[in-house]
């Protein structure tokens, strides 16, 4: 293995998730990544790719694809049609063959990063449909009778959303990391990554903020670092003075430009009759 | 030496093979991770858990195998958990420690009373009954008889150094313990019943290539309904009393049942299902309905679930007049049993952790009159239950 993961100056890795990465690039098999929504699963990928300066391939799963599409598609109906039209492309089958992403990943000259995100989303027997193309990195053609077999066993960075379990067959073969919210002093330095130059003072009211928010219980959809980083995006765009966020309690007083923050209008209800007893009370 | 850990870990309960010992050999083979016992512990986790609910699991055991979990050291550095405030930890509680809060003049009271020790108590405290420390049956305090709920950790204010798989931040994520609007949906998504009914207003492929093949080539084309789900849900709640503790987990599987399924039916009880049932809890004294009307209105094929903690005086379930209520001529035996023969598939779900059922005598009469289709109301005791409804 020629280079380390340690994160980028965009994305900051905590020291358990360089060794996941890590340890999926040294011993080459699949790394499963899970966590709240919004805490950089999907851009993992992308930056190990960066860092690593490979080419990345993405393979986005919706809940109709299946896994035959990841290895590739044979196109009937384009065949049929040039047939009855008389193309002489017709005659060769492989015309009519489509790569899929693993295939891509599999016959790249370099070693590249495959992002397979949100398998959750599939099918529930997606995964188990993988199982020999990820554990051996090669699969067959059945219409030509070929064998594709990886030239470099990409690094495969896998994302699920926790929707579906996923079988234990599949598990067996995946190293696991769960992205644990960030801690404050993580999240300083993910905000640092984004805004080198916020006022400090701005930063340490937001962050308060927003632990404050997540704090408050019975929130539907807690704020994750994602909506936090549009947040202070917002923030300093309104030129909002740290003053306005400082000293009062979240209950007391709602937070300027709160939707960035909540998503989900139960939750800026709740948080809104929360203030207003608050209010009354006091 | 990780033959033992291997044997540790699978102890605890997480699921391990011989495939993740052997990955752990090769990664430690590869130099991943070398030096630190944090580094190795990140590794065994990164090799050996393959699902975040078994992270707590697999610190316990580690904690136990390199150092055994250290105690709580000095009681006055800690906080009162945040979670405290919120009503989750309350659906931990069993009926004996209900009482005892209520004995020590409820909530309120209680956290004034911990908040009292705390300050009385100088000293590490172990065993005994009273004050708060480790290994006790205090109603406060961490690892003791009472319940987990109320376990005194959160962080420490001077920084104590805790080692990661001490924290045991993992803890909430176990299934057997957290259950939400989510989790409760994608469980019931088992209990889906495909079927197609209504206006036909798909295409058919498959029957419109066959009935165009037959029409030697000119295009015939064939529709059919879009698939629906047809499962029909029919769900009693028993709401009040002993239940006000249950109300807030009651409430998240309700509005994860209204919105995944179309055909669905609820009514509410007390204690036990009698002659009347009540679709508004607030005008039940007015607006009853008969239970005959109920058991005659729906078909055969409803699944039905009942949702109570079971826990009332024997005589509701077996003596008529016995409903501490109202005038019942029947048992409550006889209309759980119409029920019953009613609809075969019935599900009893009760949100009383399991351990404490075999207290209750009432609960142990309908765990039997049920014939064992009592469930409790977490995640895994859900997925048992729609596994047991839809077969």
């Amino acid at each position: 293995m020629s280079q380390q993961f340690t994160g980028s100056d965009r994305y900051v890795a905590t020291e358990d998730l360089q060794m996941a990465v890590n340890a999926a690039a040294t011993l080459q098999r699949p790394l499963l990544i899970k966590g709240e929504p919004g805490t950089g699963k999907t851009m993992l990928a992308e930056e190990v790719a960066a860092a690593m300066d490979m080419p990345l391939l993405s393979w986005h799963i919706k809940s109709t694809t299946k896994a035959q599409q990841g290895l590739y598609e044979y196109d009937a109906v384009s065949r049929l049609r040039d047939s009855q039209l008389g193309d002489e492309k017709v005659h060769d089958i492989k015309n009519y063959i489509r790569k899929g992403m693993l295939w891509q990943a599999f016959e790249s000259d370099q070693q590249v990063v495959l992002l397979i995100d949100e398998i959750d989303k599939a099918d529930i027997e997606f995964p188990n449909d993988l199982l020999v193309e990820l554990d051996r990195m090669l699969f067959t053609v059945y219409e030509t009778g070929q064998t594709i077999e990886a030239k470099h066993r990409p690094i495969i960075i896998i994302t699920s959303n926790n929707e579906k379990e996923l079988p234990d067959a599949f598990l067996r073969r995946c190293f696991f990391h769960y992205i644990n919210f960030p801690d404050k002093e993580t999240m300083k330095q993910i905000v640092a990554v984004h805004y080198p130059d916020l006022q400090k003072q701005l930063l340490n009211a937001a962050l308060e903020t927003f632990f404050e928010l997540r704090e408050v219980s019975g929130l539907r959809k807690k704020p994750s670092t994602s909506e936090l980083i549009d947040w202070i995006k917002l923030l300093v765009a309104d030129d909002i003075s740290p003053e306005v966020l400082q000293g009062k309690n979240i209950k007391e007083a709602i937070p300027p430009l709160y939707g960035a923050l909540l998503k989900n209008e139960q939750d800026v209800h709740m948080l809104q009759k929360l203030a207003f007893m608050m209010r009354r009370d006091g | 030496m990780l033959i033992d850990f291997f044997y540790t870990v699978k102890k605890a309960g997480v699921p391990v093979s011989t495939k993740e010992l052997l990955l752990l050999h090769e990664a430690l083979a590869a130099e991943v991770a070398f030096g630190s016992a944090d580094a190795f512990y990140q590794l065994a986790k990164l090799c050996m858990v393959k699902d975040e609910k078994h992270f707590d699991k697999f610190d316990v055991a580690f904690g136990h195998f390199f150092h055994g979990l250290e105690m709580i050291e000095d009681i006055e550095s800690f906080l009162i958990p945040h979670d405290w405030l919120s009503p989750d930890w309350v659906k931990n509680l069993s009926e004996e420690d209900k009482k005892k809060i209520e004995a020590l003049g409820g909530l309120d009271k209680l956290m004034e009373t911990l908040k009292k020790r705390l300050e009385e108590q100088q000293k590490r405290h172990q065993g005994g009954n009273k004050w708060v420390g480790t290994g006790g049956t205090s109603p406060f305090g961490n690892s003791g008889y009472n319940p987990e709920g109320i376990r005194i950790g959160g962080q420490s204010q001077h920084q104590r150094a805790v080692k990661v798989w001490e924290k045991r931040q993992f803890k909430n994520l176990d299934d057997s313990v957290e259950i939400g609007t989510r989790s409760i949906k994608m469980a019931l998504k088992k209990l889906r019943k495909f079927a197609r009914t209504g206006a036909a207003d798909e295409l058919d492929l498959d029957d419109t290539i066959r009935s165009t093949a037959n029409n030697a080539g000119l295009l015939d084309l064939k529709m059919r309904p879009e698939k629906h789900n047809a499962a029909k849900l029919l769900i009693f709640f028993d709401v009040g009393g002993s239940m006000d503790w249950h109300i807030q987990l009651c409430e998240e599987l309700f509005s994860a049942v209204k919105t995944e399924f179309k055909h669905l039916e609820y009514f509410y009880f007390h204690n036990c299902i009698y002659e009347n049932l009540w679709r508004d809890n607030h005008r039940r004294w007015k607006e009853n309905i008969n239970t005959w009307d109920v058991i005659h209105t729906y078909p055969k094929d409803y699944h039905v679930v009942i949702v109570g903690d079971a826990a009332m005086s024997p005589y509701e379930i077996s003596h008529p007049y016995g409903s501490v209520e109202h005038m019942n001529e029947e048992p409550g035996r006889m209309w759980l049993q119409r029920v019953l023969e009613t609809w075969e598939q019935a599900i009893w779900l009760n949100p009383v952790n399991e351990d404490h059922w075999r207290y209750t005598h009432s609960t142990q009469m309908i765990h039997q009159l049920m014939g064992g289709r009592m469930f409790p109301l977490t995640l895994a005791g859900l997925e048992a239950g729609i596994k047991c409804l839809s077969k």
